[in-house]
């Protein structure tokens, strides 16, 4: 029996095969982990990674980059734990406000991208460095969020068979998980974010609502920064305005080792899944090892990111040849300004 | 069949810039069911027509029917609505999504938003059965050749009901198969009724499949012509804007004679590259200059990018005073003593960002390597010759070349080529957009450097020019070479006919006596 | 036709002039602002012969940024970007504390380890975007993640203090009363200088980053041009890191230059030098630093914590890509001339 695997999908392959990999590993190392609570523990651990990863899944698969998300999720824990506290909001309200305020930035972080061209990476830095400050103009220090209704929801979960229950913050990451899917495949937004991502002037060209769907991409990125804050909150009961430096350096990990193309264009949200579960997987093993050192994790992914990138090359070099075009196959740097569709046509 | 309604009609379209006029009361009439080509050299205008029509830029005067109602597209969007698409010569398409999802991107079918994958497929495969293609809708589109992924922005363009399709250089990556595969589909389209209007430089395949043409030239209609009535010498001759004449043996031109070095200073035998040019043979002598003619869109840029080492030959060798070399980059060229004068200045050729003095000095730092670095006296003192030799107009050699007119722009880049005393240097298009007088001095300074023993290919779209400054010629048509001139036989005339001579034909079909 | 003076890259690169303008007023305003405002920004004395006072901490503190921005400006004009700076510079520190606390080597040797393992990540960076063609965002992605990593790998997890006196010196000495980091950046600025402008490097970086095709065709070794401005980079990163881990006297590989590559980025882009490449402009960079550094002090003093200094500097970069930015600069030219009343969005169908 042959299964053939079209090209376009080998780096989502490689991601699923490195995945059973590690965890064989892991696995095989420490019995413990095949259990069914360990795969929950994941699931819990790693929630909030994976929101923000499913958000910059649809960012990256614009073409695009967005480096304020880990700073969003400080602010959005300091936020709601000030709001509940400070200003006796209730946490759902708190959760509301913080939610929008993610989605408004990365709105307000869209229409300067898609407007005023300017890069995505500059624009976003500065997202990064005012959401990083104004959590810190918000409160200097930790605070504990100490409301019944928020404890109360850490208590609900899915019962599972055994002794495990999947928490809420795991159910959340599930559910962004699931409409993440929907999105890019069953709805024209995602079918345009592919598209921008693939061949902007094109896209163009054919038509597609280029400009709305960007600023929707960093809206809805904005909103998941924030949901991932909210989940992290929760975990923590508590708001930090520290929290989150480095997460979008994991989300932009997760989502390249996931087997999406850093250029844009080609890539699953499944695949950014199974990149979360990867970092997750490396992290606990060398939790459970004890003596090897945290940051063999850093080297880790560093070295699965140099691995996939330069599988992504290769399969994109491949294809061109194949293709015969001598036109850019989808490469454009996250610096630059997009390109207009008259650009590099000879007039005559 | 529909050829009394009219159709598409362009009536008095006048379309101006700063400084240029590229469209004066142009005329452009579209039947439904023709395979109408639209023709014409540098500067014509057609792409600022076509532009026009799809609504890129909006027009300065003159009207358009369609179906005899007045249309204003004001975007590619409104003129698709209004039933013109275009497909382009790059496809415009998205490479890493399924076929059937190019066809149908942007109007999927969907029941409460939700995309029915299904329902696309299906669409995906009717449009492509009125194209005779059956191919798998689901494979990833860049799976498949240019070819077929031009039938697929075909496919597309009908699905959103086009009745006026714009083919825009649609052969130029296909080879003769694929090509006749396009004309059969484009045979059924116009059966079927639609209007296809056809852009290609490739005068064989113009006469192979279209029913009119229209010539236009340095933006004005210069006529408009079924296909069977017009030989092809007329054709040339209308682009070109000279009248045929039956060719005498002309004095004058040629009467310089060969040059005294016989020696071959580079000789390519065979050289061909696919999507370039059909394998040739070529030869330059030491001061000789030898002068390469044809339409546009015949080949001889890509010929000079294959001499260069820009483009990597798929046939044939070079050989450099009789030794065998390969030209692997523009910077084992320059070793080897060639220097390339592009033609497409904007984005091969000048650095916009610097100065006069860089741009100018620039090859000849570069072949010194980046630590022994030319004396700043030495670099102001090579500006200011070239700027004199050249009469570059700018107010010092510090000025941004960017800033330069585009007839200046093109003499600091000869003069960074002039700067490295290359052994052969190929000119394409050397007097592009500069002015009479300075175009006197730079076919002066030609023969001067020829007797002074550079070997010299010169390339141009004007045939007298190339009469003027050639001791050979080579002319090319259609990608390939179909003659070689010397001497005495270098004339216009020669060239248009031999431009013109088809294959099946034993005499030139000039049409006349 | 002479021209009546010296060539203008003198000593200042070509336009830089007009370039400085915008950043220097910046500067200016800041310093102005401080003047009027804030008690004791200007005051300077002498202790021990040492200049002191809070112009003398801005140049201080401000050195490690001025360093990575040398490197940087070279990149970035060459239409490339390092991200991996900030975890180059653990990494030099880590190597050059375990060598002096953990060996007996001379003081030499140790500070060519760090600098020559900085050298050699800067290489990598440069094998990847010239070797392997991969974005230059991408490719230095991977040391910005790693690096850290191996950073900690070498100092085995620990934060490991020294108190080897000429280690110290590199950070917290003087020389002609002012910190010897003001030396160390002199120093390197004239290096750089001398690198960029007295060979043809320089000439090399602008074309390539002006238009790289046609550097391609002139001869110019793009690839090369490209590998060795990620090396010099990485140099940059080495120094400024063995200053930053003198300063606090141990090698802290978490925190040592978190982010502190977008502060250089930033520094470059005020300073003038365009995102996409071309025309660098490393004075430019110099004041972009000090500007950053100036305001983050300004704002220290102004009792403000400098954890909320990120917020002026998002503000910063948003107005200098506007100013940069051929569409809100035709706006605000089409603004004028039609009056505010007419504003529309630009943007939006294919144009």
């Amino acid at each position: 029996m042959r299964i053939a695997i079209k090209r376009r999908h080998i780096p989502l392959a490689a991601t699923a095969l490195v995945l059973a990999l590690v965890y064989a590993a892991a696995a095989m190392k420490f019995p413990g982990f095949f259990s069914l609570r360990v795969l929950v523990d994941f699931f819990k651990d790693n929630a909030f990674v994976g929101v923000a990863a499913i958000g910059m899944t649809f960012v990256i698969l614009s073409g695009g980059i967005d480096l304020s998300v880990g700073a969003v999720v400080g602010f959005t824990s300091i936020l709601i734990a000030t709001l509940v506290r400070d200003h006796s909001v209730h946490p759902l309200g708190a959760v509301a406000l913080a939610l929008l305020f993610g989605s408004a930035l990365g709105a307000l972080m869209g229409c300067l991208i898609h407007f005023q061209k300017l890069p995505p990476f500059l624009v976003t830095l500065a997202g990064m460095f005012f959401a990083r400050g104004l959590g810190f103009l918000v409160s200097g220090e930790s605070i504990g969020i100490k409301h019944p209704f928020y404890s109360r929801l850490m208590d609900v979960g899915l019962p599972l068979p055994g002794s495990a229950t999947v928490p809420l913050t795991a159910l959340v990451f599930l559910a962004v998980f699931a409409a993440g899917v929907y999105l890019a495949h069953f709805t024209k937004f995602g079918r345009t974010v592919y598209a921008i991502g693939g061949n902007e002037p094109s896209a163009l060209l054919m038509g597609l609502a280029v400009g709305r769907t960007k600023i929707l991409i960093y809206t809805l990125n904005g909103f998941c920064a924030s949901l991932a804050g909210v989940v992290f909150s929760l975990y923590a009961q508590a708001g930090n305005p520290t929290w989150g430096i480095g997460t979008e350096l994991d989300a932009i990990a997760a989502v390249v080792i996931g087997g999406t193309l850093l250029s844009g264009g080609v890539g699953y949200v499944a695949g950014t899944l199974m990149g979360v579960l990867i970092l997750g997987v490396i992290q606990t093993a060398i939790a459970f090892q004890g003596n090897l050192n945290t940051w063999w994790t850093k080297i880790a992914v560093g070295v699965l990111l140099l691995v996939f990138i330069l599988l992504q090359n290769l399969v994109s070099r491949v294809s061109a040849r194949r293709a015969g075009t001598i036109a850019d196959c989808g490469l454009r740097i996250a610096l630059r300004e997009p390109q207009g569709p008259e650009h590099g046509r000879r007039a005559d | 069949m529909h050829a009394s309604e009219p159709f598409l009609q362009m009536r008095g379209i006048t379309k101006t810039f700063p400084g240029v006029r590229a469209l004066s009361n142009v005329d452009f009439f579209v039947r439904r069911g023709e395979i109408h080509a639209l023709m014409g050299e540098n500067g014509a205008g057609k792409s600022t027509l076509i532009k026009v029509l799809t609504g890129v830029y909006p027009r300065d005067a003159g009207e358009i029917l369609l179906d005899g109602i007045g249309i204003h597209p004001r975007s590619v969007a409104g003129a698709e609505a209004l039933g013109i698409s275009t497909v382009y010569q790059e496809v415009n398409l998205i490479p890493h999504l399924s076929v059937a999802e190019n066809i149908c991107l942007g109007r999927q079918p969907t029941r409460f938003g939700k995309i029915r994958w299904k329902a696309v497929s299906a669409r995906a495969r009717q449009a492509l059965e009125r194209l005779e293609v059956k191919i798998d809708v689901s494979q990833e589109l860049s799976s498949y050749s240019i070819a077929v992924q031009q039938m697929v922005a075909i496919a597309r363009a009908l699905d959103v009901s086009a009745s006026l399709l714009i083919l825009d250089e649609p052969t130029s990556s296909l080879d003769e198969t694929e090509a006749a595969e396009l004309f059969a589909v484009m045979r059924r389209l116009r059966d079927q009724g639609l209007g296809i209007i056809f852009i290609t430089h490739f005068l064989d395949q113009v006469y192979e499949v279209a029913d009119r043409i229209t010539v236009l030239r340095n933006g004005e209609r210069v006529g408009q012509f079924e296909t069977a009535r017009l030989p092809r010498i007329q054709l040339i001759a209308k682009m070109i804007g000279r009248e045929p004449e039956a060719p005498a043996a002309p004095a004058g031109a040629a009467a310089k004679g060969a040059p005294a070095d016989k020696a071959a200073f580079l000789e390519a035998r065979g050289l061909g590259r696919k999507g370039g040019v059909e394998p040739m043979d070529l030869a330059v002598g030491r001061g000789e200059v030898v002068g390469l003619a044809g339409l546009l869109g015949s080949g001889r840029t890509e010929v000079a990018r294959l001499l260069f080492g820009i483009d990597k030959a798929d046939s044939g060798e070079i050989r450099i005073e009789g030794k065998k070399t390969v030209l692997a980059s523009p910077r084992r060229a320059i070793e080897k003593g060639l220097a390339f004068c592009s033609e497409d200045r904007k984005t091969e050729g000048l650095i916009p960002d610097l100065s006069v003095r860089e741009n100018i000095i620039l090859a000849m730092q570069a072949s010194r390597g980046p630590l022994r670095r030319l004396p700043m006296g030495r670099q102001v003192q090579m500006a200011e010759h070239y700027i004199r030799a050249l009469d570059i107009k700018t107010p010092s050699p510090e000025q941004t070349a960017g800033n330069l007119s585009g007839g200046n722009q093109q003499k600091v880049l000869l003069a960074r080529w002039l700067a490295m005393q290359p052994r052969l240097i190929i000119l394409d298009e050397p007097t592009r957009g500069i002015d009479v007088g300075a175009k006197a001095e730079i076919e002066k300074l030609v023969a001067r450097l020829a007797a002074e023993g550079m070997a010299i290919l010169f390339i141009s779209a004007e045939l007298e020019e190339v009469v003027r400054n050639s001791h050979r010629v080579i002319v090319l048509r259609d990608r390939a070479k179909v003659a070689e001139l010397a001497g005495t036989e270098i004339d216009e005339q020669v060239i248009m006919h031999a431009i013109a001579r088809h294959e099946t034909e034993e005499t030139p079909s000039d049409g006349m006596a | 036709m002479r021209p009546k003076k010296l060539h203008p890259t003198g000593w200042l690169e070509h336009g830089a002039a007009a370039r400085l303008v915008w950043p220097l007023a910046a500067l200016a305003l800041l310093l102005a602002f401080n003047f009027l405002f804030t008690e004791g920004f200007f005051r300077l004395e002498v202790l021990d012969g040492h200049l002191y006072g809070v112009l003398i901490d801005i140049l201080n503190h401000g050195s490690r940024v001025m360093l990575l921005a040398l490197g940087m400006t070279l990149v970035i004009a060459t239409g490339g970007v390092d991200l991996s700076v900030g975890a180059v510079m653990a990494v030099a520190g880590a190597v050059a504390a375990v060598l002096v606390t953990k060996t007996n080597l001379p003081f030499g040797a140790v500070l060519a380890a760090a600098l020559g393992v900085s050298v050699a990540a800067g290489m990598w960076n440069g094998l990847l975007v010239a070797g392997f063609r991969i974005q230059p965002i991408i490719a230095t992605l991977i040391l910005m993640v790693a690096g850290r990593g191996i950073a900690q790998l070498i100092a085995d997890g620990q934060i490991i203090t020294f108190s080897d006196p000429r280690m110290v010196f590199l950070g917290n000495g003087h020389l002609f009363g002012l910190p010897f980091t003001v030396t160390i950046v002199a120093a390197s600025l004239a290096v750089t200088w001398a690198l960029a402008r007295r060979t043809a490097v320089g000439l090399f970086i602008e074309c390539i980053g002006s238009n790289e095709t046609a550097s391609r065709y002139s001869g110019v070794n793009a690839r090369l041009v490209k590998f060795l401005v990620y090396a010099f980079a990485g140099f940059c990163a080495g120094v400024a890191g063995l200053m930053a881990a003198s300063n606090i006297k141990c090698a802290d590989s978490n925190h040592v230059g978190l982010y502190l590559e977008l502060d250089a980025i930033l520094a470059v882009v005020v300073g003038g030098t365009a995102l996409t490449g071309g025309r660098f402009y490393l004075a430019g960079s110099i004041v972009g630093a000090l500007l950053i550094q100036t305001l983050t002090t300004t704002m220290y003093m102004r009792d403000v914590s400098s954890d909320v200094a990120p917020v002026p500097k998002a503000l910063v970069i948003i107005a200098v890509c506007l100013l940069q930015s051929p569409v809100f600069r035709s706006q605000i030219v089409g603004l004028v001339r039609r009056g505010v009343w007419t504003l529309r969005p630009a943007g939006g169908k294919a144009s």
